[in-house]
C-alpha cells in the first residue's frame, strides 16, 4: 500500500529516487499515521473531523497544492457537515466564534508562523477554545505544513533526477 | 527572573509554554504512554507535557522526528541539523535554532558557519555544499514556497545522492512542523 505522500509525489519506483523513498518507507508509514492522528483522531476534542478536513483544505489552498486540496475536500464531503464547509476557503468564515478564531490561527501558522506571539494564544483562549484544543489545532496546522513540504520537495527532486 | 529571548543564539535556552502543560500526576494512561513515561523514566520536559494535550499526535510524532533526524545512513547528521536550522531561521523559532545550531557545532566545530547564519539569516554566505543545503531548506520553508528546480539541481551538483536529497527535504519539512509548535505554543527564556 502506497502512502499519501508517495501517491502525491508519484515517483517511479524503479528510479534511484524511488529507491530512496523505499529506503525511507518507515518514515512515510509514520507520516500516514500522523495524518490519521490529526484528521480522524479517535478523540477529536473540540475539533470535529469535518472541521479538521475543512481547515486542512484551507491551508492547502494557501499553500497552492491542488492535489492535497482535493484530498481534504473529499474527507470534508464525506463528513456531510455543511456548517464548516465555508472554512475550507481562505477568507471564509462560519459565524461560529470559536471556529473562525481557529481558522485565523491556521492562516497565521501556515503563512507567517514567525509572526506568532503569546497574544495569538491569548486570543484563542478568549474565543473560548480550551488549552487542549489549542494544542490539537497547532498539531493539525503543523502536520499539514510538513506533509505539503515533503510532497513539494520530492516533486522537485523528481524534476531534476537523472534516472 | 528569566527573560524571553528574541535573538538567535547557539546557547540553548529553556522553553516556557503559553498553555498549561499536562500535569504528570493527573495524566491519562494514553498521555503517559505518548510521553514514554515509565517508572524508571519520569523526566518529562515542559514541551512534551504541553504536547501531551494531544496524545495521538505526540505518540506518532516523536518516533517520526527521531527517524528523520537521527537515522543511520543517508545525509550526514550535521547536514540534517543544517536543514533544521534553515527552516528555523525562516520560521524564527529561536529555541529550535539554538538546539540544532548547537548540535551542528557539536558535530562539526564550525562555529563560524552558525555565526554567519545568525548574522545574515537568509543571506548567509557559506561554502558551496552547505550553501546548497541551507538555501534549499530555507526556501522550502517559506509560504508560498520559494524553492525551485534550480535549487534541487544545486543539491545534485553539490554531490548529494537521491537519498541524501530526500533526507534534506524530510529534515527541513519536519522543522516546518516542529517550529509551528515550539515557536507558537511558547517562548525561549534565559535562566
Amino acid at each position: 500500500m502506497s502512502t499519501l505522500i508517495e501517491t502525491f509525489a508519484a515517483v517511479p519506483a524503479t528510479s534511484r529516487l524511488g529507491q530512496a523513498l523505499q529506503a525511507r518507507a518507515e518514515i512515510f508509514r509514520l507520516s500516514e499515521a500522523a495524518h490519521d492522528a490529526v484528521i480522524v483522531p479517535r478523540d477529536p476534542g473540540g475539533l470535529s473531523h469535518a472541521l479538521r478536513a475543512a481547515l486542512a483544505a484551507r491551508m492547502c489552498r494557501l499553500l497552492g497544492d491542488a492535489a492535497l486540496v482535493g484530498h481534504y475536500e473529499s474527507y470534508l464531503a464525506h463528513s456531510n457537515d455543511l456548517d464548516v464547509a465555508t472554512l475550507a476557503h481562505p477568507g471564509g468564515s462560519s459565524g461560529d466564534v470559536r471556529h473562525d478564531a481557529m481558522a485565523r490561527h491556521t492562516d497565521l501558522l501556515t503563512l507567517a508562523p514567525r509572526k506568532a506571539t503569546r497574544g495569538d494564544i491569548t486570543a484563542l483562549k478568549e474565543a473560548g477554545i480550551s488549552e487542549a484544543d489549542i494544542v490539537r489545532l497547532s498539531e493539525l496546522a503543523a502536520f499539514v505544513n510538513y506533509q505539503q513540504r515533503v510532497i513539494a520537495g520530492v516533486r522537485l527532486l523528481k524534476q531534476v533526477a537523472t534516472s | 527572573m528569566s527573560e524571553a529571548i528574541h535573538q538567535f543564539t547557539a546557547t540553548v535556552p529553556t522553553w516556557s509554554p503559553y498553555v498549561t502543560p499536562v500535569d504528570l500526576a493527573t495524566a491519562t494512561p494514553e498521555q503517559l504512554a505518548a510521553m514514554k513515561v515509565t517508572p524508571s523514566n519520569k523526566g518529562v520536559s515542559p514541551y512534551v507535557l504541553t504536547l501531551a494535550h494531544d496524545p495521538e499526535s505526540l505518540e506518532v510524532r516523536s518516533p517520526l522526528f527521531n527517524l528523520i533526524m537521527y537515522g543511520k545512513d543517508g545525509l550526514p547528521s550535521a547536514e540534517r541539523e543544517l536543514g533544521a536550522v534553515g527552516a528555523s531561521i525562516v520560521n524564527r523559532c529561536v529555541y529550535c535554532a539554538a538546539v540544532h545550531a548547537s548540535r551542528f557545532i557539536g558535530l562539526t566545530r564550525q562555529t563560524d558557519v552558525i555565526a554567519e547564519i545568525f548574522a545574515a539569516e537568509r543571506n548567509a554566505r557559506l561554502e558551496p555544499r552547505q550553501q546548497a543545503l541551507f538555501d534549499f531548506a530555507a526556501k522550502l520553508s517559506t509560504t508560498p514556497s520559494e524553492v525551485g528546480a534550480a535549487d534541487a539541481q544545486a543539491l545534485a551538483d553539490a554531490g548529494l545522492s537521491e537519498l541524501e536529497q530526500l533526507d534534506l527535504v524530510l529534515s527541513a519539512a519536519i522543522f516546518g512542523w516542529a517550529n509551528r509548535l515550539m515557536h507558537t505554543l511558547g517562548e525561549p527564556r534565559a535562566d
